[in-house]
């Protein structure tokens, strides 16, 4: 299988320009090269991040191909022939729908390291390590084996935390009142109140059910915190959907049943509605030609970031509840892996400055996410696809991150290239962290015996992720986020949905400006320490030099020649080239009255490209030079 | 008139101040002829001294015998005084209004204004139409100076000298003149280095309706084309609105007489219709209550990224037109004093790097708006809390700023000044203790004589101590085009002047801080390294030196 296809056009989704060259199709890629010798622009898509194909009738061109891809990435293709186009296309539609996991990437994937270093990849997260940072176990809470084998239940991980109080009759029992046997157990504990954060899925209580083992399992959650009389129970989805559940047997806690319970609505919508939202939202920001008012009348209609500020207002309660309060809370939703999923990590990462590193967040992902199954496989269509389990709901988490670095600038180890990086990778399916829509299942699957860790190959790059501003004191400071709610506080995230679309990005960036700077600094910092040696063989000692900056402990390699944040950090001279290059985002919208006779002056092909009005096939020229490629995508990294 | 006469009550006691995300202040309230003061008489408190003329306007509440008075400023900050005793508040509220809306400009606090510093370098005089015009005849000797307007009476809303090309006599210029709305002929904005072309800008040609045409107009611009050459009119309307301006004896270039000109129409709306985007924009971002929906929804009913958006791409249009096309361009509107300027302007800093100094962009200021005749004192005599009433305010010179504010953005390093700069202008045309953006246009400024009676602003920001407010740390100079994206999704509301009271900013600060920090260190290094080398290199050679001797 290695089909290539001459003679291809790429279209610009924005613009009417468009440059030629030629597709290769691999076992992994779909591959496009640009002709022009000079630029030669690549464009490597990985099959599994390919969400649909879809071939458009023929034109005189040639033969349409639409490729949306799940990192937001989308490609218009005109391939000369229709045969050909056909045999992409077909050949993709095998491609991109596995049928079995042995299939994916990640098994065939292979970064060059030998099994130690795989498996010390593998290690580098250990979750019993991080509940021993919490605190736990401790006089109140316990390490159960109740799930040792999976038997109590399938989606949790082996290793789960409860009350010192809670028996095992008391779990089993209270497993057996929940959906999916998923019974309430620790997820964070914030050792300065002693209160805990919780997990769980919704109660089988339909109109009138109870059960005194989950009602002895919340009193035991209770009472482990000394510090407050009740415990709060989130249940995260709008209370109209929870009411729909009784009639299916299942629901919520009835205050009545439970003692000391305060009982909490947060409204946050299902994966159905949340999968529509992203639709719409990336239907409005894909228009070409987009007015401002269509642009805002689409982002208000899909309703996206008013479920980001739903989930964040649901983290804020909890962080609220915990910090100030001191009350331990138990968070689910219906089957308690997606919105409790989304809310107990975001409420633990305003809590907890650690998960606001690099290794935390890993940490945080691992524990909240992989752990507690989330299931990935079906929300991220991995395999054996069902359209209606397919949700970005981890990619709103994600967002919720970045909303907070946007107020929060300093609080955070990493930029936002680190939060898209993860998102790209999972949706690559290249490495095996995100395979599969549980723990079991993965040990089934031999994972950390048959792929790699996408965490190791992260942290072996950790200084591409770094955000420049990160100021460790300001944990000391701001140990509990704040952030505001206010609505003009949520902004679109256009690095994400519109990565790919390079035009409409600032041209000179500070992020990588002063990363490049510190860089500099710390190589600055090491000639003056050589420099100084040299000179104390002259016998001439000169002060100290005082490092205005904390030093950062890793020593940092040569920047790889593709990485996310745009390639290798370019010299001066290509930086002025490309901003000599640029791309408008604006189309011309309609004919201005043509002038009336008199010969035109055309000195040579018409300007097509860089329109911001009616100048269209207008007299006029200019060469236009090819444009340089500065990928934001992580194309090259995955070959 | 005396101000006495206006303040019933000069001070009250016990009076408490309000302001979201800053303490509240309890303290003396003072009230002057030019402010409203109050302090609270401890050391380390913040005293406020607001500008009457900043005042947009006051409401009024009472509660028992505590009155409360609502003071909203052009700046767009809103704050609270909450004043014991009926009598006094209601004596506070009618002198504050009274004083806030003074007609006559001579009574503004500029006239009474002393600086506390040495002017060093005199802002009215650093700004001379010759000194540019010595740049230009430098590159081209296709233009002249022209005393044609030396008494306002051709045009009274330009300055006394015009850049017009060479070959048209003053005779011509003044028909061409009656040809044009409020006599703006066109005349030179703009010449591009790299190709010689150019950018004019004049006033809507009065065909009317039975298509007038002058023929010295014609010659005029013609004159500005080479050999074979065309250019382009962007008339800032819509062609719907230019066909409408001919029935009140205004209208466009016919093609027929303008065979060399090919014209385009966009649609950058007028001033009345941008004072409700911006009266609407401001009253959303006040309203702390709104869902995200209804927030979102209020943004986009005010319209106000849509004119920052059509703005924007006018400009960039005119600028492609210049560097792409290598064709010149006249750019106008109606009146040729608000829309035109902003296309004509912002296409500058688009094309020319000078424009992005901080110098460059005082002189773009100056010759672009001031002495173009941006009618200051009419447009920014309200701002956004102006209720009802309007005669002829619009914020054409913010939307300019806000349109340089996106630039910035999508070109960080870029730009010798920051953000600072932008708002501390919008501040200064709205009130000011300095006489520059004071008048309407250079005719009225010498009526007004504020060259003697009132301080330049340039006096003040040229001054070393305060141009480090201003400076971008992220500066490269760079001499290129910058091409700014105008997709939706590349333009941003401006929080720094319109969430700038409704949010904390302590973390963006600490934030930018860091930041200057590491920039800084990275040159604190640079000189420590060159300074060790050099050090080395001496004592190596002197080392060899002895070698050598021995």
């Amino acid at each position: 299988l290695n089909h290539i296809v001459e003679q291809v056009k790429l279209l610009d989704r924005f613009s009417n320009k468009s440059v030629t060259g030629t597709l290769h199709l691999t076992a992994t890629h779909l591959i496009f090269v640009e002709s022009n010798s000079t630029s030669a622009q690549e464009i490597w898509i990985l099959h599994h991040h390919i969400a649909s194909v879809e071939k458009l009738s023929l034109t005189t061109s040639g033969c349409p191909l639409l490729i949306q891809c799940r990192n937001f990435r989308l490609v218009h293709f005109v391939i000369p022939r229709e045969r050909d186009c056909h045999d992409i296309y077909s050949s993709l539609l095998r491609l991109l729908r596995p049928v079995s996991y042995d299939e994916l990437y990640a098994f065939s994937y292979n970064p060059k390291q030998n099994d130690q270093q795989r498996e010390e990849g593998w290690q580098l997260i250990d979750l019993a390590a991080e509940f021993e940072r919490m605190g736990v176990p401790c006089d109140q809470w316990q390490l159960t084996d109740v799930n040792r084998e999976y038997k109590v239940c399938k989606t949790y991980p082996r290793d789960v935390y409860v009350p010192i109080t809670a028996s095992k009759p008391i779990i089993v029992g209270s497993s057996k009142f929940r959906s999916k046997g998923r019974f309430p157990v620790l997820t964070y504990f914030y050792q300065e109140k002693k209160a805990a954060v919780c997990r769980c899925s919704q109660p089988l209580s339909g109109f009138s059910a109870r059960c005194l083992e989950d009602e002895h399992m919340l009193q035991a959650i209770s009472k482990a915190n000394h510090n407050s009389r009740y415990i709060y129970v989130m249940d995260t989805r709008p209370k109209l959907n929870a009411l729909a559940n009784r009639a299916a047997g299942k629901g919520y806690e009835n205050e009545d049943n439970y003692s000391n319970i305060r009982f909490q609505f947060v409204g946050i919508e299902n994966i159905h509605v949340m999968r529509g939202s992203l639709q719409k939202l990336l239907e409005g920001v894909g228009t070409r030609s987009l007015s401002m008012t269509d642009y805002l009348v689409g982002l208000e209609n899909s309703g996206w970031l008013r479920h980001i500020k739903a989930i964040m207002d649901a983290a804020i309660f909890l962080a609220k509840a915990v910090t100030v309060e001191g009350a331990s809370v138990l968070v689910h939703c219906s089957d308690g892996w997606d919105r409790t999923a989304q809310v107990c990590a975001l409420g633990s990462l305003l809590m907890d400055p650690y998960y606001r590193t690099i290794k935390g967040f890993m940490v945080l992902i691992e524990k909240d996410w992989i752990s507690f199954g989330h299931k990935f496989a079906d929300r991220c269509d991995q395999l054996d696809p069902d359209p209606k389990e397919v949700s970005p709901i981890f990619t709103q988490f994600l967002e919720c991150v970045w909303q907070l670095t946007e107020q929060f600038p300093q609080a955070f180890e990493f930029s936002e290239w680190f939060l898209i990086q993860i998102h790209e990778h999972v949706h690559s399916c290249q490495f095996g962290n995100f395979l599969g829509n549980s723990q079991r299942q993965r040990e089934d699957l031999q994972l950390k015996e048959r792929t790699y860790s996408l965490w190791a190959h992260l942290l072996s790059e950790n200084q591409n992720y770094l955000n420049p501003l990160f100021s460790p004191s300001f944990a000391e400071s701001h140990p509990v986020l704040e952030p505001s709610t206010q609505a003009y506080h949520f902004k679109f995230w256009r690095n994400m949905y519109n990565q790919y679309d390079r035009s409409m990005h600032p041209r000179q960036s500070i992020l990588k400006h002063v990363l490049t700077l510190q860089e500099s600094n710390r190589e600055l910092e090491g000639t003056v320490q050589a420099l100084k040696t040299k000179l104390q063989k002259f016998g001439v000692n000169t002060s100290p030099l005082k490092p205005q900056t904390p030093p950062r402990e890793c020593s940092l390699p040569p920047r790889p020649q593709s990485l996310i944040l745009g390639a290798p950090l370019l010299s001066r001279k290509e930086v002025q080239q490309e901003e000599d290059e640029e791309v408008f985002g604006e189309e011309a919208r309609e004919d201005a009255p043509a002038s009336t006779g008199g010969e035109r002056t055309v000195e040579g092909s018409s300007a097509t490209e860089n329109s911001y009005g009616e100048l269209m096939g207008s007299f006029g020229s200019k060469n236009e030079p090819g444009v340089v490629t500065l990928e934001f995508g992580v194309a090259r990294m995955t070959c | 008139m005396e101000f006495a006469e206006l303040i019933k009550t000069p001070r009250v006691d016990g009076v408490v101040l309000r302001r979201p995300f800053m303490p509240t202040v309890e303290g003396t309230l003072c009230l002057t002829g030019h402010h409203l003061i109050l302090s609270s008489r401890q050391d380390n408190t913040e005293e406020l001294w607001l500008l009457h003329a900043n005042i947009d306007s006051t409401e009024k509440r009472f509660v028992g015998s505590l009155g409360t008075i609502i003071v909203k400023c052009k700046d767009l900050r809103v704050i609270q005084l909450d004043i014991p005793g009926m009598e006094e508040c209601l004596n506070i509220a009618s002198s504050i209004e009274a004083l806030s809306t003074l007609d006559s400009v001579s009574l503004m606090y500029p006239f009474f204004y002393r600086p506390l510093f040495e002017v060093i370098e005199d802002g009215w005089q650093s700004f001379v139409p010759e000194e540019s015009f010595k740049d230009l005849e430098s590159m081209t000797d296709e233009w002249r100076l022209s005393e044609v307007n030396k008494d306002f009476s051709v045009c009274p809303s330009y300055p006394s000298l015009l850049t017009v090309p060479r070959d048209i006599d003053d005779e011509s210029l003044c028909k061409a003149a009656s040809f044009r709305h409020g006599g703006r002929f066109p005349v030179l904005s703009y010449y591009h280095k790299k190709n010689g072309m150019v950018i004019m800008r004049a006033a809507q040609p009065l065909t009317g309706t039975n298509g007038r045409r002058c023929k010295e107009d014609e010659k005029l611009i013609n004159a500005t084309l080479c050999a074979g050459k065309r250019g382009y009119i962007i008339d800032t309307r819509t062609i719907a609105v230019a066909q409408q301006a001919k029935a009140r004896g205004g209208g466009f270039e016919q093609e027929a007489n303008y065979p060399q000109w090919r014209r385009i129409h966009k649609a950058i709306e007028r001033s009345n219709v941008l004072q409700d985007s911006l009266i609407k924009l401001v009253e959303a971002c006040n309203d702390q209550s709104h869902s995200m929906d209804r927030w979102l929804s209020k943004l986009e009913a005010s319209n106000w990224q849509s004119n920052v958006k059509e703005i924007l791409t006018t400009a960039c249009l005119a600028a492609q037109c210049i560097d792409r096309e290598g064709a010149s361009v006249l750019v106008h509107g109606t009146e040729g004093t608000d829309s035109t300027l902003q296309v004509t302007s912002l296409a500058q800093i688009i094309l020319d790097p000078a424009c992005r100094t901080i110098r460059g962009f005082e002189v773009l200021i100056e010759r672009e708006w001031l002495q173009a005749g941006h009618p200051f004192q009419q447009r920014c005599a309200q701002s956004a809390y102006s209720n009802g009433k309007l005669r002829s305010e619009a914020p054409v010179f913010l939307l300019f700023l806000d349109c340089v504010w996106q630039i910035l953005r999508q070109f960080p390093c870029s730009f010798q000044f920051n953000e600072n700069l932008l708002i501390m202008l919008f501040e200064h045309a709205y009130a000011s203790q300095f006489g520059t953006f004071l008048g309407n246009c250079v005719a009225e400024r010498g009526k007004l004589q504020l060259s003697q009676k009132t301080v330049s602003l340039w006096s003040w920001v040229n001054r070393p101590q305060e141009l480090e407010r201003f400076l971008n740390p992220l500066y490269e100079p760079n001499n290129l085009v910058i091409w700014p994206s105008v997709a939706p999704q590349s333009l941003l509301l401006w929080e720094g002047v319109f969430l700038r009271w409704n949010r904390s900013t302590k973390c963006l600060d600490e934030a930018y801080q860091e930041m200057v920090h590491i920039i800084e260190y990275n040159k604190e290094l640079q000189n420590k390294v060159n300074s060790l080398r050099r050090q080395l290199a001496q004592l190596e050679t002197e080392d060899k030196m002895v070698a050598d001797l021995k």
